[in-house]
């Protein structure tokens, strides 16, 4: 469901006038299934572009934490078309040689020329200064501007770390970044992937203020403070590997916000979103406490009730009251109903009470707590 | 289990024994990141040297170790693999152990621009370990190579304390398991960035690892016949697009003079 919504608010994209719209993927080391959650979302937004399902025509992707091949690998695995991705994606690599010491090595002689990629086939640019972020932007313009193939058209930006950025720059400037790539106007939407215990609550926060989604992954079972290693809870803790509560929250236009809660579940063949098993968790944090029920009863709602036969409810058609009580059979049972407690109004069928004492060696309202042997 | 070094909970840990003969040297496969986190009460160096020990064995030919020491002479290590019957000089001879001396490896000072002094001192000491890779991955040579380094915490000394770089370090080190598929291993303290808030270093080195193995004094205190825990977080196979979930192994071990005995905790009497 929430995934879902995710993935529609990206296709959809941005509004003429508007921001486009940005989703901030958070996870942190004791829930570390941030990147299947990036990998699920990046696919999605994939197929969506190849079927011309959404709004932009094509994604500049831009890595960080992980090879391009490694991003052409998950795309193949995935059955998705690799040959027509000249047409749709483009790889700006900034995790091959960010800070641009392979390239001065290769021009001093020290190593060799990296070998052009021939191995990964799609167009792969190559960033060597990852701390000027002006040259970052510009660079994703024009490999974006390479897919568009109209003047109206859109692309989508999908960043695999920004947590990198914020280790090679300062938070204002990330912001600058990430602000003016909404702001452009051929810019469909943008996507990215957050270590929320890599950086102060402030820069995590001002992220969030820039996105109109915010995916956190949370532990399903929270370490105690400080004690990691506790072997105690170590099964407990392995249990964040696989599973997680995936929290979403969408920010409307009008200031709305919404909040949807779902379990991950990292299977052999990608991840899984269910239901959350409780509710508890949503129904806590809304902000307007709503009942689901009604707590008063129509007129009409209270003679329906009054007029329902109950199934063990004496039917009064002539016959002798043949009550089963769960201690015999019926066939052999008398009416003993004398000496049962039973308590009904004189007027059977309606509104009648009808009880049985469990079992005939208990006293009637006995006041005996019935744990008292218990020794706690 | 004890007889055979080779299969010992640890190894079990790292996932080593299903690919005793494929695969490299240490967990995970080709293109892992291993970090070790010990502290002061608990060293963890003799996992990097079961490591090297099991990547120079002779079942292993075609395994090449890359050292960078910032800790301790050769001679140090030669002293402690003889013991564990493995000969380093000789397999530094045959070049299966490539010892890079670091230990006077020094920031140039404080004249100048420092960022850049530092930078440059991290470059050329890059552009060494790359072209020794290089040449060790020459397809007619083709061998599997782990790098090993020891450790990032006097590497950072080295560095003048600016942490950031060597993690621009680490993550060139890193980029290297990608293009040539080697391994990395390194050794850093958990408890010498204990008051750093956040970002701390040593989380970032966790995100670029995909297994991480934590040597911890017991949480009782000292026994005269357990000298500590470790706990193996193996995240699973990186590249995994799904699939394998992460598992978490815990084991109590014991340092004897020439190998060491790892054992579940309340297994031993």
């Amino acid at each position: 469901m929430a995934a879902e919504a995710i993935g529609r608010a990206l296709r959809d994209g941005a509004l003429e006038g508007e921001h486009a719209p940005a989703l901030t993927i958070k996870d942190s080391s004791d829930a570390p299934l941030g990147p299947f959650v990036f990998n699920h979302i990046f696919i999605q937004l994939s197929s969506n572009i190849l079927a011309k399902k959404s709004q932009s025509q094509g994604i500049v992707l831009v890595t960080f934490a992980r090879s391009p091949s490694f991003y052409v690998e998950l795309l193949k695995s995935k059955g998705i078309d690799i040959a027509s991705s000249k047409k749709w994606l483009r790889i700006l690599d900034c995790y091959t040689d960010p800070l641009g010491w392979k390239s001065r090595l290769a021009e001093s002689g020290v190593i060799s020329n990296p070998s052009p990629k021939s191995s990964t086939s799609v167009t792969t640019n190559m960033c060597r200064n990852v701390k000027d972020l002006d040259s970052l932007f510009s660079s994703i313009i024009e490999l974006g501007r390479d897919l568009i193939t109209d003047a109206k058209g859109r692309f989508a930006v999908v960043m695999d770390s920004v947590s990198e950025i914020l280790r090679h720059a300062t938070t204002s400037s990330a912001a600058v970044l990430l602000s003016s790539l909404r702001s452009h106007d051929q810019i469909s939407c943008l996507l990215w992937l957050l270590h929320e215990d890599l950086h102060e609550i402030k820069t995590t926060a001002a992220l969030e203020y820039m996105s109109s989604m915010v995916a956190s992954i949370e532990p399903i079972i929270q370490p105690l403070n400080g004690h990691r290693g506790n072997s105690e809870n170590l099964s407990l803790i392995e249990q964040n590997f696989g599973r997680g509560k995936f929290h979403v929250r969408f920010k409307r236009r009008n200031g709305r916000v919404r909040l949807m809660s779902e379990e991950l579940h990292v299977e052999h063949t990608g991840i899984k979103f269910m239901a959350t098993a409780s509710e508890d968790g949503m129904n806590a944090q809304s902000l307007v406490p709503k009942v689901q029920f009604n707590l008063q009863l129509s007129e009409k709602e209270r003679n329906d009730r009054a007029n329902v036969v109950l199934p063990f409810e004496h039917q009064g058609n002539g016959k002798t009251i043949d009550i089963y009580d769960g201690r015999k059979s019926l066939t052999e049972s008398k009416p003993e109903t004398s000496n049962e407690k039973l308590q009904s109004s004189e007027n059977s069928g309606r509104g009648e009470i009808i009880y049985f004492r469990d079992s005939d060696d208990e006293r009637p309202d006995s006041d005996e707590d019935p744990d008292d042997d218990l020794d706690i | 289990m004890m007889n055979n070094p080779a299969h010992n909970l640890l190894d079990e840990a790292l996932g080593l024994n299903d690919d005793a003969v494929s695969g490299s040297s240490c967990g995970g496969g080709s293109g892992s990141v291993l970090l070790i986190e010990d502290s002061v009460e608990t060293s963890g160096a003799f996992i990097l040297h079961h490591l090297m020990k099991r990547s120079l064995s002779p079942q292993r030919p075609s395994d090449v170790i890359i050292f960078l020491s910032f800790a301790h002479p050769f001679s140090h290590y030669d002293r402690i693999l003889r013991k564990m019957g493995c000969n380093l000089v000789m397999k530094r001879d045959n070049k299966r152990f490539l010892y890079h001396d670091l230990l006077m490896l020094k920031y140039p000072g404080p004249d100048g621009d420092q960022e850049k002094a530092i930078e440059s001192m991290l470059l050329g000491l890059y552009g060494k370990l790359q072209k020794t890779v290089e040449l060790c991955s020459l397809p007619e040579t083709n061998k599997n190579i782990t790098i090993m380094i020891d450790d990032v915490s006097l590497m950072e000394v080295a560095a003048n304390g600016s942490s950031n770089r060597v993690l621009d370090f680490l993550h060139y080190c890193y980029s290297l398991t990608t293009e040539y598929g080697c391994s990395v291993v390194i050794l850093d303290h958990e408890d010498i960035y204990s008051s750093t808030d956040r970002p701390s270093p040593l989380l970032q080195m966790e995100y670029l690892a995909n297994v991480v193995i934590r040597a911890e004094p017991l949480a009782t205190g000292l026994a005269s016949d357990v000298h500590g825990q470790l706990t193996v977080f193996n995240k699973g196979v990186r590249h995994g697009f799904g699939g394998l979930k992460g598992k978490i192994h815990n084991f109590h071990f014991k340092i004897k003079e020439n190998n060491v005995e790892y054992f579940y905790p309340g297994s031993r009497t």
